[in-house]
């Protein structure tokens, strides 16, 4: 299992999609695009948007921390 | 059969926060429904006015706040958003996106949303260029010219934060001037990679895969500006689309007594929601705890 987080530091929502996956023990990759100019435009091409967060999960992408998709992507136990 | 709580507290910024710590402490059996945690606060810049701390951002206070409503075990549902209220032999129903609940109170905190331009172009480009929270997409615009659509504190706040990181901020204000505190118009002032355009009305946002420009309406002339990010924070909307049963004033904010009474018995209101004025975290924190001890109050006199 693959997860990658798009995040800033100061966007609530990506804060909230962190917490989420660490609840559910899930580690993933934190790409803090305010830094990472690479890791921005990338996330710009794989979402055609910009707007924070991006939550990679498998190659499928969530834009926006939307739990129900984000569920529907992850296994249901580990 | 649903369980009947004591009290639901709608919302979870600094009102509804604050609010459930009271509520917690007087150990009422309740539950918080929300859609995220610290509402505006979490999207503000830097507060200098919250005592105690001389200066804290907004999404450190709004952590600060998190820690001190989650020592005492709240039950959260989160993200949820609710529908609709209604009142039935003295229980308030709440009706969310996911389920529904029964009180004997119900708290209503459920703040404000930004205001949208309403202009073509604006949802086309939502999240293509067009941003509703500086805090947060801020930073994605590195090194872009930009745009703030506003003249108050919120417009400002994003331009301050802007001006640092942008070769040139333009700020499109509709008004005479900037209506924001002093201190904040001076601080904007002293940038020289601002450009200020009052009496200056948006028209139209236009791009192709993102944001390209902006066409504004600036004494009586079509202009065109070229730039990739435009921030709007032209106000803000009550959430209180869900509360019919409520009487809202012409700003659909909730009509509110000193005690945070609503015009339904055991229904209260309180922060940026209701007719309080001044917005501002301390007041809506005050009132999240006047809010609370009403309900609680409500509660025992009516032998619950």
């Amino acid at each position: 299992m693959n997860i990658k987080v798009y995040s800033t530091p100061t966007c609530p929502y990506c804060k909230m999609a962190k917490q989420y996956l660490a609840s559910k023990g899930f580690t993933y990759e934190d790409l803090d695009v305010s830094q990472d100019r690479g890791a921005l435009e990338e996330m710009v091409r794989i979402s055609g948007q910009m707007g924070v967060p991006v939550i990679v999960i498998d190659g499928e992408v969530v834009v926006g921390f939307d739990r129900a998709r984000i569920d529907s992507l992850l296994p249901r136990n580990i | 059969m649903l369980k009947i709580y004591d009290l639901i507290i709608l919302g979870a910024g600094p009102s509804g926060i604050t609010a459930s710590v009271y509520s917690a402490r007087k150990k009422m059996d309740f539950l918080v429904i929300t859609k995220d945690i610290g509402g505006q606060a979490a999207w503000s810049g830097d507060i200098e006015n919250y005592i105690g701390y001389q200066f804290i951002s907004g999404p450190q206070l709004v952590t600060k706040f998190e820690e001190h409503m989650r020592h005492f075990g709240i039950d959260i549902r989160m993200p949820e958003e609710v529908k609709e209220i209604f009142k039935d032999n003295d229980l308030v129903h709440t009706v969310t996106d996911k389920s529904e609940y029964i009180s004997r109170t119900l708290i209503v905190a459920t703040g404000k949303r930004p205001k949208e331009l309403g202009i073509e172009g604006e949802r086309e480009f939502k999240n293509r260029g067009v941003t509703y929270c500086a805090t947060c997409d801020g930073p994605l615009f590195s090194g872009k010219i930009v745009a703030i659509i506003g003249g108050g504190n919120s417009a400002l706040d994003a331009a301050l934060q802007m001006v640092k990181i942008s070769p040139l901020v333009y700020i499109i204000n509709i008004g005479e001037r900037l209506t924001a505190d002093n201190v904040m118009v001076e601080k904007i002032n002293s940038y020289p990679n601002v450009v200020i355009y009052n009496r200056t009305v948006v028209k139209r946002i236009y791009g192709d895969k993102f944001v390209k420009g902006l066409e504004v309406l600036r004494d009586d002339k079509l202009e065109d500006i070229a730039l990739e990010g435009i921030f709007v924070e032209i106000g803000l909307i009550p959430n209180s689309d869900f509360a019919g049963i409520l009487e809202l004033n012409k700003d659909k904010e909730i009509i509110v007594d000193c005690t945070n009474r609503t015009n339904i018995e055991g229904i209260f209101a309180c922060g940026d929601v209701t007719n309080v004025p001044e917005k501002q975290i301390i007041v809506a924190c005050g009132e999240g705890a006047k809010a609370s001890l009403s309900a609680f109050r409500y509660l025992y006199t009516h032998n619950w």
